[in-house]
């Protein structure tokens, strides 16, 4: 296997997305983009677990629906979130008579699920996969952090998890499709402030880039959009700097779903969003708009996750990040 | 009743031992329950060393309030049992002397998590 | 760039926290809290008339108060600003607990609620009462002994 860029022979296109998200996201910039949004972040559940899973849940049916196909038309799941063992995915995704298989990539979930499934479909292994991924800001709180009654103060660098899912079907038809991927490797450059994410994720998310453009003969400028999951801003801007240092420059055309699904101002939500359901959710709400309607042509989408557990944290061990690329374009070539 | 220094002198000292946490918090990476940790054995030790307890004469529940307060509690009571009863104070008598707090947080707590539910954040 | 140049470079990078307005917030609520402590402790020193007994409702008191705002989704609201102000007090304690509490009741009361109600505040009555029981040892050996 090529060990970097993979160019699939026979790229899927995307069906279609679907996306839900929960009030905080709504009240965002890209409110109006979504395809679902509930005020009542519970999703009509008694737990945060099981209001995730209901996401989820929500979003596959979404997608499929939105596709005009049903259950029987898709060939294998993948899913994933940020809970312990993946129960959000594999217990809200559990009344659909499909194959399933569970991601953990954290927050590159979303990228892991595509690659993984554009891989699947140019293989010919799945004529119709199902990539969906998300998070709640109040499970991962009480899982990664603290009780959510619980008093306490967020530094500037804290990013605010996402509470949203996204489900993307990928197959034969569509205007969008997954051309390439790379794979990436998991770093660490021995961050161990959990309140600062970014900082932890940006330097995989540098080495998987350099990986796409060291082979290529493609340079940061032919593409419309440079876009990473959730390096939020401080991350954003250690990347780009990482990335010059190497004579990669992304200034012009970078951007973050973490920066992009909250209002800096009137929202409190220090350095950005962050979760899984961040990246998905702005991808198949608001990229992939934009890619339908014709003002985005070709798209670097860089999933970003940062693969601590509160235990290695407890430990003192520092955060081992991963990012993994995929490139998707609406163009012939 | 005896006037409004009290209040002053409770205010700035509690004012006081907050921001020293605050600063540790911003400026060291100790986490919140770390910083907790050390506020208590500190109480028991400045009381252990006998300088706490001026301070909360004069300071008055700006000492007895924050958490070194706590430590205060325990090794006071610490010391009236170990007077009262001998060795075996140096176990009974912290427990005893904070036991009216730790059973109210511990009470009050179960009460509300009957009443009231997580919500969530903004 | 290695580990340790790149946490350097982070390090200076990020934003830091505004600590003097973090600090001017941490000495109000926590003057604050413990003026409104000082002033339950003069009603109930004047009411009951022991020393004793009133640093108990004191306590009891601010724990209340503190377990209430908890409830109400008030007091984490207040500690976004207020920080170590919020966290020192006796409230801040009161807080951990309920917190975890409430937060684990969908687990149950007895594997949530009555298990995880300490996972925060536990190490303060944890070490707090061996260092306590450390300096009652010393101090009975030292009476013996002096």
């Amino acid at each position: 296997m090529n060990k970097g860029k993979i160019v699939f022979n026979n790229p899927p296109k995307i069906i279609s997305t679907y996306s839900c998200v929960g009030s905080e996201e709504q009240k965002g910039p890209l409110g109006k983009f979504f395809s679902y949004c509930s005020e009542d972040n519970k999703f009509g559940k008694d737990s945060w677990e099981k209001a995730e899973s209901e996401m989820q849940r929500l979003a596959l049916y979404g997608a499929i629906k939105k596709a005009g196909l049903c259950e029987t038309d898709i060939d294998i799941l993948l899913a994933g979130d940020l809970l312990n063992q993946c129960v959000g995915s594999s217990f809200g995704l559990l009344e659909y008579d499909i194959p399933y298989v569970g991601l953990y990539g954290a927050c590159s979930t979303c990228a892991l699920g595509l690659a993984l499934g554009a891989s699947l479909y140019s293989g010919g292994i799945a004529k119709r996969v199902a990539a969906i991924t998300s998070s709640h800001y109040c499970s991962s709180e009480r899982q990664f952090r603290f009780p959510l009654e619980y008093g306490g103060q967020r530094t500037p660098t804290s990013q605010w998890t996402v509470t949203g899912a996204g489900a993307f079907i990928l197959g034969d038809e569509g205007r969008i499709s997954v051309k390439e991927a790379v794979f990436g490797i998991s770093k660490d450059m021995g961050i161990k402030d959990i309140n600062n994410l970014g900082a932890a994720m940006a330097p995989s998310c540098a080495e998987t880039i350099k990986t796409y453009f060291s082979e290529g003969e493609k340079s940061p400028s032919d593409f419309d959009l440079i876009i990473t999951g959730d390096l939020g801003y401080e991350g954003s801007d250690i990347l780009k700097d990482l990335l010059l240092a190497d004579g990669i420059d992304i200034r012009k055309n970078h951007t973050d779903c973490g920066i992009l699904v909250y209002d800096r101002k009137k929202q409190d939500k220090h350095a950005g969003g962050s979760g899984c359901g961040c990246s998905a959710s702005v991808m198949s709400a608001y990229v992939i708009k934009k890619m339908e309607e014709g003002e985005l042509g070709d798209v670097l989408f860089i999933g970003t996750g940062a693969l601590m557990n509160s235990l290695t944290m407890c430990q003192g061990q520092s955060i081992p990040a991963i990012s993994h690329l995929v490139r998707l374009s609406s163009s012939e070539v | 009743m005896n006037g409004f220094l009290p209040y002053l002198y409770a205010f700035v000292s509690g004012g006081f031992l907050c921001v020293i946490a605050q600063i540790l918090i911003d400026k060291t990476k100790l986490t919140p329950a770390r910083i907790l940790v050390i506020y208590v054995c500190t109480g028991v030790l400045l009381t252990g060393i006998g300088l706490y307890e001026p301070f909360v004469n004069f300071a008055g529940a700006g000492a007895t309030t924050p958490l070194t307060g706590f430590g205060y509690s325990i090794a006071k009571g610490v010391r009236e049992a170990v007077d009262k009863d001998g060795l075996i104070g140096a176990l009974s008598g912290g427990l005893t002397a904070t036991s009216a707090g730790i059973s109210a947080a511990i009470i009050f707590g179960i009460i509300a998590s009957v009443i009231f539910s997580s919500k969530p954040k903004r | 760039m290695n580990k340790k140049e790149y946490t350097e470079y982070v390090e200076k990078k990020s934003k830091k926290s505004p600590i003097y307005k973090n600090c001017a917030f941490a000495f109000f609520t926590g003057g604050a809290i413990c003026t409104i402590g000082q002033g339950l402790r003069d009603i109930y020193s004047s009411l009951t008339g022991d020393e004793k007994i009133t640093s108990s409702l004191v306590c009891v008191s601010l724990i209340f108060i503190s377990v209430l705002l908890t409830g109400i989704g008030v007091y984490d609201k207040i500690a976004r600003f207020a920080g170590a102000g919020t966290l020192v007090p006796i409230t801040g304690f009161a807080n951990a607990v309920s917190s975890a509490a409430i937060d684990n009741k969908s687990e149950g009361y007895i594997l949530g609620v009555g298990a995880k109600m300490f996972i925060i505040a536990g190490p303060v009555i944890v070490f707090g009462l061996l260092s306590g029981t450390i300096y009652g040892v010393i101090y009975y050996l030292a009476g013996i002994l002096l």
